[in-house]
C-alpha cells in the first residue's frame, strides 16, 4: 500500500466524504484557493469549487456559529479553526451552543458538524499557537472528540466524524502533519470510540493519544531492549472514551502510565485514571502515573518546549520506577 | 377573518400566555426566571405574517412571543415553563430556550448575540440547497455590542445571504439604557452601513408597519438581494426578568409607551365587536392551556437527548 503523509490524509479524508455526500461543505480561513495554512485542504477547492469550499474572514464565532446553523438545516459542515488555541475565540459555540442545543430543545434539533483544528506543540510556535487543548473540549458533555495519530486513522476518523449526526471536534496534531503511514483503502471508516492497540505488551499499559502515540511507541522500543514489554493503547477518541480496551489491557499488564500532551492540571488523563481507580483498582500492582504537559504556557525555545511536552525519555523513566513494584 | 384581526388575536394570545406565566410564577408553579416580551408582540406577529411557513427563525431568551408566533401552542409553552413532560422541550429547556422546530423556529438562545451567526448559517444552507427559504434572527439592542453581531453581519454581507436581522430595540440592554453604552444613536441600524447593508428604523409597535418592513426585507433576501437590518423601536412592559421591577425607567417614559401598546394600536383599527370576540377567544385558549399544563405529568429523562441516538453515553 502506498504511503501518504498525515497532512495529505486530512485533505483526502475530507475529499472522500465530499464525493459521497453533496451536503458536506467546508468553511474556514484560507482553506480554499490558498489550500490551508498547513496544506491540509490541498485540492479541495480545485475539485469541489467555491460552492462547497468557502473561505471565511477571520471570524471564528461566525465560522462555527454558521456551521451550527447550517448543520441544523440540512448540511454537514466541516469547519476549520486554524490553530486550536483559537477555539477560545469561539468557545461559546463549543461550550454553550453546539453541545447543548439538542438537549435543551428536548431532541428537536441535531447538529451534524465537524470542527477540525490543528492542535499541539513541538513546532516552536510559542504560547498562543502551540497548546494542546483537547482537554478543553473534554470538559463539555455533548461534544465527541477524535484525535488521530496516523494517516489511516485521520481518514477513518474523519469519515466517521463527518457521517456522525453528532458534533465532533477533530484535533489534528501539528507535530504529526509531516509523518507518513500507509494510505487506507477506499471506504475506510474508524468508528468513533474504538481505541486501537498500537503495540502489544504484557508488563505495562501506556495510554496515549495523537502525538503521544509515537512517543509511547518510541519509549516501548527502548524499554523492550531492557526486557520490559509495554502495551501501547491509542485512544483515538476522548468521547466516546474506550475504557473497556484500557481496563482489558490492565487485566493483562497490571500497570498504567497515561501519556498526554495537555497539561497535567485538568488533563484528560485524570479522567482515565479516575475510572481505573473506581473500576480497575484490583487490576493494579503499582501506582498509576501520568506523563503530561507541564502546567505552564508553551514556551518558544526548543530547549524549553522539550521540558514541557512529554518525551519518550520521561515515559521510560516513569515506567522504570513502576517496574520496581 | 381579516389579516389585522388575525394578528390582533395572536398578539392577544401571546399577551395572555405571558400574563399566565407571570401568575404561575407567583403561584410557585414556574421556577427559575422568565423574560416577558409583553409590549413587543407586534414584532413577532408582524414578522411572522411576512414569512413563509418554512422560513427559519432564531430568537433570544426573551422569546415567548416568537415561539407562539411561529405556531407553538400556549399549552406547550406553559407546560415547558412548568417543568412538564408535555412542554415544548420536554422540560429540558425552560423559558429561555423555547424551540419549535416543527415550525422551523430553531431556538431561543440565552447567550446574547450567539444566534446571529446561526441564522447566517441557516441562510447559507438555504442558499446552497436552493430552497428559497430565508432566515430571520431576532435580537435585542444589547446584542449589537457583542462581537458575534458584527461577525455575523459581515459574513452575511460578504456571502450575500438570505437573512434578515431584526433588532428589537426596547431601549434597555438589561437595566442600563442602551444609549449610555452605545456609540451610535440607533444601535443596529447605524451599524449596518459598516457592512454595506440596507437598514430601516421601524415602528415596532404597529403590527402592520412591522409586517410591511419584514415583507420588503424578506423579498429582497429571497430574490438574492442579501441581508437587511431592521431596527424595531419597541418597549417591554415589564422589567428585564422576573426579579426586575424596572424602577430605573422614568414613569413618563413608561406611560408614553403604554399608550402605544401594540394591542391598542391594532384594536383602534378594528371594530369593538371583533376585538371583544378575539379577546374572548384568546382568554379561553389560554385558560384551557393553563389547566392542561397544570394537569400534565412532570418532566422526565434527564439522561436522554444528548446524542442523536437519544442517549448520553460517553464511554465504554
Amino acid at each position: 500500500m502506498a504511503d501518504m503523509t498525515y497532512r495529505e490524509a486530512v485533505a483526502e479524508g475530507i475529499a472522500r466524504e465530499m464525493r459521497l455526500d453533496p451536503t458536506v461543505v467546508c468553511l474556514g480561513e484560507d482553506i480554499g484557493a490558498a489550500e490551508g495554512v498547513f496544506k491540509t485542504t490541498v485540492g479541495l477547492f480545485k475539485e469541489f469549487g467555491p460552492t462547497r469550499v468557502w473561505d471565511t474572514p477571520i471570524s471564528e464565532q461566525a465560522i462555527v456559529g454558521a456551521a451550527m446553523g447550517a448543520a441544523m438545516t440540512g448540511l454537514r459542515p466541516v469547519a476549520e479553526i486554524m490553530f486550536s488555541d483559537f477555539l477560545a475565540c469561539c468557545w461559546d459555540y463549543l461550550a454553550n451552543e453546539i453541545p447543548k442545543v439538542r438537549y435543551m430543545t428536548g431532541g428537536q434539533v441535531t447538529v451534524p458538524l465537524v470542527v477540525r483544528t490543528a492542535n499541539g506543540g513541538g513546532l516552536g510556535f510559542g504560547a498562543q499557537h502551540s497548546q494542546a487543548v483537547e482537554n478543553w473540549a473534554f470538559t463539555v458533555p455533548g461534544l465527541k472528540i477524535a484525535a488521530p495519530s496516523t494517516p489511516a486513522d485521520v481518514i477513518g476518523l474523519l469519515a466517521a466524524a463527518i457521517r456522525s449526526d453528532d458534533p465532533v471536534v477533530v484535533f489534528e496534531h501539528k507535530g504529526l502533519f509531516a509523518s507518513r503511514g500507509p494510505a487506507p483503502p477506499a471506504g475506510h471508516v474508524v468508528p468513533l470510540g474504538q481505541a486501537s492497540i498500537a503495540r502489544q505488551g504484557r508488563d505495562v499499559t501506556l495510554v496515549a493519544l495523537a502525538s503521544t502515540v509515537p512517543i509511547a511507541l518510541q519509549a516501548a522500543e527502548t524499554l523492550a531492549a531492557d526486557g520490559i514489554e509495554a502495551e501501547v493503547i491509542d485512544l483515538r477518541c476522548l468521547v466516546p472514551l474506550d475504557m473497556r480496551t484500557v481496563l482489558e489491557s490492565l487485566a493483562r499488564t497490571s500497570r498504567l502510565v497515561v501519556v498526554e500532551e495537555n497539561p497535567y492540571q485538568g488533563g484528560w488523563g485524570a479522567t482515565v485514571v479516575s475510572i481505573v481507580a473506581d473500576e480497575g483498582f484490583e487490576l493494579l500492582d503499582a501506582p498509576i502515573r501520568r506523563v503530561a504537559g507541564e502546567c505552564v504556557p508553551l514556551p518558544f525555545a526548543d530547549s524549553l518546549e522539550a521540558q514541557v511536552i512529554p518525551t519518550a525519555a520521561r515515559v521510560i523513566d516513569v515506567v522504570g520506577q513502576l517496574a520496581a513494584y | 377573518m381579516n389579516d389585522l384581526l388575525r394578528m390582533y388575536e395572536l398578539m392577544a394570545v401571546i399577551r395572555r400566555t405571558e400574563k399566565a406565566a407571570y401568575d404561575l410564577f407567583m403561584a410557585g408553579l414556574v421556577k427559575g426566571t422568565t423574560h416577558l416580551a409583553s409590549g413587543q408582540e407586534a414584532v413577532a406577529v408582524g414578522a411572522s405574517e411576512a414569512l413563509r411557513d418554512d422560513d427559519y427563525t432564531f430568537a433570544t431568551y426573551r422569546g415567548h412571543h416568537h415561539t407562539i408566533a411561529r405556531g407553538a401552542t400556549p399549552e406547550a409553552c406553559l407546560a415547558e415553563l412548568m417543568s412538564k413532560a408535555t412542554g415544548l422541550c420536554g422540560g429540558k429547556g425552560g423559558s429561555m430556550h423555547l424551540t419549535y422546530a416543527a415550525g422551523n423556529m430553531l431556538g431561543s438562545y440565552a447567550i446574547v448575540g450567539s444566534h446571529l451567526p446561526m441564522a447566517v448559517g441557516a441562510a447559507w444552507s438555504a442558499q446552497l440547497r436552493g430552497s428559497e427559504q430565508i432566515a430571520v434572527a431576532f435580537f435585542g439592542d444589547g446584542a449589537t455590542n457583542i462581537g458575534a453581531f458584527h461577525e455575523a453581519l459581515n459574513l452575511a454581507a460578504v456571502w450575500k445571504l438570505p437573512v434578515v436581522f431584526v433588532c428589537e430595540n426596547n431601549l434597555y440592554m438589561e437595566y442600563t439604557p442602551i444609549a449610555s453604552v452605545t456609540a451610535v444613536a440607533n444601535p443596529a441600524a447605524d451599524r449596518a452601513c459598516a457592512y454595506n447593508l440596507p437598514a430601516s428604523i421601524v415602528d415596532g409597535n404597529d403590527v402592520l408597519v412591522v409586517r410591511s418592513a419584514v415583507r420588503e426585507a424578506a423579498a429582497r433576501a429571497r430574490d438574492g438581494g442579501g441581508p437587511t437590518v431592521l431596527e424595531m423601536q419597541t418597549y417591554r412592559h415589564f422589567g428585564h426578568s422576573r426579579t426586575d421591577p424596572a424602577t430605573y425607567r422614568p414613569s413618563w417614559e413608561v406611560e408614553e409607551w403604554l399608550s402605544r401598546d401594540p394591542l391598542t394600536i391594532a384594536a383602534a383599527q378594528l371594530s369593538k365587536e371583533d376585538v371583544a370576540a378575539a379577546d374572548a377567544r384568546a382568554e379561553k385558549v389560554v385558560a384551557e392551556a393553563v389547566e392542561a399544563a397544570k394537569a400534565a405529568p412532570p418532566a422526565e429523562g434527564a439522561l436522554t437527548d444528548v446524542w442523536a441516538d437519544g442517549s448520553s453515553t460517553w464511554r465504554t
